[in-house]
């Protein structure tokens, strides 16, 4: 295997509505400042690849579009997946491990404000038997909700520390869309939005991007002072029936986590995707996070959830304290998917 | 020059997806069975009826033929309570969704329950399919679903 490592991370502010700014205008800056941070220039690195949804823009192909915001001439090698930008960083890092680049740049973006977030992640579910139907995303992270609520120790108030944690967290971030100190008692007499879960159980809805540049071994070591090392990446998937599934468990977290090697050495932070309370949760248990392991010091998709940049933010939030010096060893986590169906773990180390 | 609004040629235009899907042997004779008001299953490789019916099993793969007839009533697994329905869901007025493992089954399928109100809602309790009056092989010929007890 060949050393890989995460040498620069830049995002957009996460905000409720970018307004007239259109997708490569909230990306221009983020892929330059990556770029910057990592001295390298677009035509040095090996290969570029992006995340996003056309569900989003409501356009087919609107990724093409994304390409402007970097600059295609001379001709890049390009690549995109309709995922989260975390599984474009996996096929970067495949593309690296071939042998058949040395760098890459890795982007995504999500511009949710346009459109009903809610009804277009229904278009994600089987056409068949649950899209037609129209279960919208919080109605559906409610029902596993209930599932943890009923079958485990855990009750509401966790959920709602989950939710003030994370917003607290965010206070430092300043890219972070939602932060504060949160009264727990109050946030518990607020009524709920899809029962059990209450508002501040759920993401908010964001407009936002992230960018990661990767380098292999000498070059790593050559452009940045203390790269972070992904010492282990996988991604697994469960059924698409919600009903065959366990909801109050993440098999396919336990198993990215065993295969990235998570359990290998202490952690000092973990940034976790979970868009909704509970499921953070069911992530710590799925990784058998001990106490101690900071979670979310970003504020997580708590705080700022652009949908398809949001896991790429967590692996680059991870990357930032280690680059930073502040941590060694961190694990990043991102997922896809209705009630966490496909999860990634990404391993990164200090030298 | 801009000819008379009589002269100038127009065309609908209609933004969709115009696909046509096959729904295949395991959908296609699940919506087939909705349509005559009949719920089927298939078997698991581990013996599970899988309702639902999927072409291939969740876990190992392979391909399933088996189909069984299960009930049409069964018991709530897990449950979310909506108060402000969104415009294209199943009832316009507060319900639930639930996952409802049907009588014969061995999991659950999603669909809402026209409870009345959230305190007639819990795990376990049992409900059965309002069928829509005209069936056409889609899953919305099951309306929802309602407590067995009045």
């Amino acid at each position: 295997m060949r050393d890989v490592a995460v040498v620069s991370f830049a995002q957009a502010p996460n905000v409720r509505n970018a307004g007239a700014m259109n997708e490569v205008e909230i990306l221009m800056p983020v892929v330059a400042q990556a770029l910057e941070k990592s001295t390298l220039t677009l035509q040095e690195i090996g290969f570029t690849c992006s995340g996003s949804s056309d569900y989003l823009a409501g356009a087919p192909f609107s990724f093409v579009m994304a390409i402007d915001a970097i600059g295609a001439w001379p001709p890049i090698s390009e690549s995109h997946v309709e995922m989260d930008g975390a599984w474009a960083l996996y096929e970067a890092w495949v593309k690296i491990q071939h042998g058949a680049a040395d760098s890459a740049l890795v982007y995504s973006f999500g511009k949710s404000s346009p459109g009903q977030i809610r009804d277009v992640l229904a278009l994600q579910l089987d056409p068949y038997y649950m899209a037609p139907l129209w279960p919208d995303s919080v109605s559906l992270a409610a029902l596993q909700a209930r599932a943890l609520l009923e079958s485990s120790a855990y009750g509401e108030k966790d959920l709602a520390e989950v939710a003030a944690r994370s917003r607290r967290n965010a206070q430092s971030n300043p890219k972070a869309q939602l932060a504060g100190d949160f009264d727990l008692a109050a946030l518990l007499a607020e009524p709920y939005l899809v029962s059990p879960l209450r508002k501040h159980d759920c993401p908010p809805i964001t407009d936002g991007a992230s960018a990661v540049v990767l380098a292999a071994g000498d070059l790593a070591r050559r452009i940045c002072e203390r790269p972070a090392w992904i010492r282990g990446i996988d991604h697994r998937i469960e059924p698409h029936a919600l009903g065959v599934r366990d909801l109050t468990r993440s098999p396919s977290t336990e198993l990215a986590g065993e295969k990235a090697g998570a359990a290998q050495g202490p952690l000092d932070l973990a940034e976790l995707h979970a868009p909704f309370t509970h499921q953070e949760l069911i992530l710590r248990d799925a990784l058998g996070l001990k106490e101690g392991v900071e979670i979310n010091p970003s504020g997580g998709a708590l705080a700022a959830n652009p949908v398809m940049a949001a896991g790429l933010a967590r692996i680059g939030e991870a990357a930032s304290r280690i680059l930073s010096g502040s941590a060694n060893r961190a694990l990043a986590h991102a997922t896809s998917g209705p009630c966490l169906q496909q999860n990634l773990v990404c391993v990164l180390e200090g030298e | 020059m801009v000819p008379p609004p009589e002269e100038m040629l127009s065309a609908g235009y209609a933004l969709e997806y115009t696909y046509t899907r096959s729904v295949g042997p395991a959908i296609g004779r699940f919506l087939t069975g909705l349509r005559e008001r009949r719920i089927e299953g298939v078997v698991g490789s581990d013996g599970r009826v899988i309702v639902p019916p999927t072409g291939y099993d969740p876990q190992t793969g392979e391909t399933l033929e088996n189909f069984v007839e299960v009930g049409s009533a069964g018991v709530v697994t897990t449950w979310a309570w909506v108060s402000e329905p969104r415009s294209n869901q199943p009832l316009q007025h507060p319900f639930a969704w639930a996952l409802i493992k049907l009588d014969g089954a061995d999991t659950a399928l999603l669909h809402a329950v026209d409870a009345g109100d959230e305190s007639r809602m819990s795990t376990g309790m049992r409900v059965r399919a309002r069928w829509r009056e005209e069936t056409t092989g889609h899953i919305r010929d099951l309306a929802c679903f309602e407590p067995e007890a009045a």
